[in-house]
């Protein structure tokens, strides 16, 4: 599947998934379990990607400048700094460590 | 409708539009290190232009460039971006409830339903109060992101290789972040602990971007079948983040 392509589906997937809210009864929504699922499968996949983007190197798992920026911004969130300075912050981190090394 | 219609000078704004307006300015302000990110994994900026624009939900954004970045293959993207959107048919459900769009309205109203114009119209306890939130939030975030995305995406282009500035540690400090504010109780920090060494396992000895799925898969089983201690607790409490 080309990229544009998987671009194009995954937008039409994602529209039609916030379409269907709006579709299905109201009644639905008083499941409970539902809304677990959808909330599990959140935290589930925003834990695996940042784990993705620190330790992968393709299929190999590395230590490298990223665990800097995994450190820093976990400081920085803790420290409560808004999003877009700790996302700077752990730019910087990398950079900096990979220039080190 | 109030009796006294919001007009465009700030006297006249109601709390929601405010808080819908700032809300906006901070989530529209990130889309530029998604545009960034999105050229260093790879995108053109078309193409990162065609996911603010089109896909218009962060996590899910931020999903299809991650897998694409680490070396999984488009349809590995597509399907993670799909599952992070998930919780947004949750967040329908609650708008279609709290604001009963009709018409056009409901084709507008789907694209910008996203974690922040729902949070804005939760907070809010006045129905007009709570229509005004969510689309200003949700219309404010759509021009802002689409427009900061841009920028980033040219600035990604005119930076050149990625790793040079960092992008590589921005990604990873992006996710954290998007993470952190999910992880208030004690439980949703369980899951988290475990779908990442679920993922770093699966990471070698599965193909680029099925480990993704696979962790996915592991937080759907979570939540149909951990029973849900925080909510018997603290009582009914919304999907809103």
């Amino acid at each position: 599947m080309s990229l544009w392509l998987a671009i194009l589906v995954g937008a039409a997937a994602t529209y039609l998934t916030k379409l269907s809210g709006y579709a299905v009864p109201a009644r639905w929504l008083s499941n409970p379990r539902m809304t677990r699922v959808a909330g599990a499968i959140t935290v589930a996949l925003l834990s695996a990607l940042t784990v993705m983007n620190t330790f992968a190197s393709g299929t190999a798992l590395v230590l490298d400048a990223r665990l800097a920026a995994l450190a820093v911004a976990a400081l920085a969130l803790w420290a409560r700094l808004p999003f877009l300075l700790v996302v700077l912050l752990g730019a910087g981190a990398a950079g900096v460590v990979r220039w080190w090394g | 409708m109030n009796s006294v219609q919001p007009t465009l000078r700030p006297a006249s704004w109601t709390p929601a539009i405010r808080m819908g307006l700032s809300i906006a300015t901070a989530t529209g302000l990130y889309g530029v290190s998604f545009g960034a990110l999105a050229v260093a994994a790879g995108l053109s900026v078309g193409q990162a232009m065609a996911l603010s624009l089109l896909m218009f939900t962060g996590g899910s954004q931020f999903a299809f460039i991650g897998v694409i970045a680490g070396g999984g293959v488009p349809s590995a993207a597509l399907g993670a971006a799909a599952l992070l959107g998930v919780r947004n048919a949750v967040y329908a459900m609650q708008m279609n409830h709290m604001l009963q769009p009709r018409g056009w309205r409901i084709w507008l109203a789907a694209q910008v339903t996203i974690d922040e114009s729902t949070a804005t119209a939760a907070g809010q306890t006045d129905r007009a109060e709570q229509g005004r939130g969510f689309w200003v939030a949700g219309l404010g975030i759509f021009v802002l992101w689409n427009v900061f995305t841009f920028v980033g995406a040219w600035l990604g282009d005119a930076l050149g290789d990625p790793r040079r500035w960092g992008l590589d540690g921005a990604a990873v400090a992006a996710f954290l972040g998007l993470l952190w504010p999910r992880l208030r109780q004690r439980e949703p920090v369980a899951l988290a602990v475990l779908s990442g060494v679920v993922t770093a396992l699966a990471l070698p000895r599965l193909p680029p971007g099925l480990p993704i799925l696979v962790a996915a898969a592991v937080g759907a089983a979570w939540g149909w079948w951990v029973p849900d201690r925080a909510a018997a607790s603290a009582g009914a409490e919304g999907a809103a983040p």
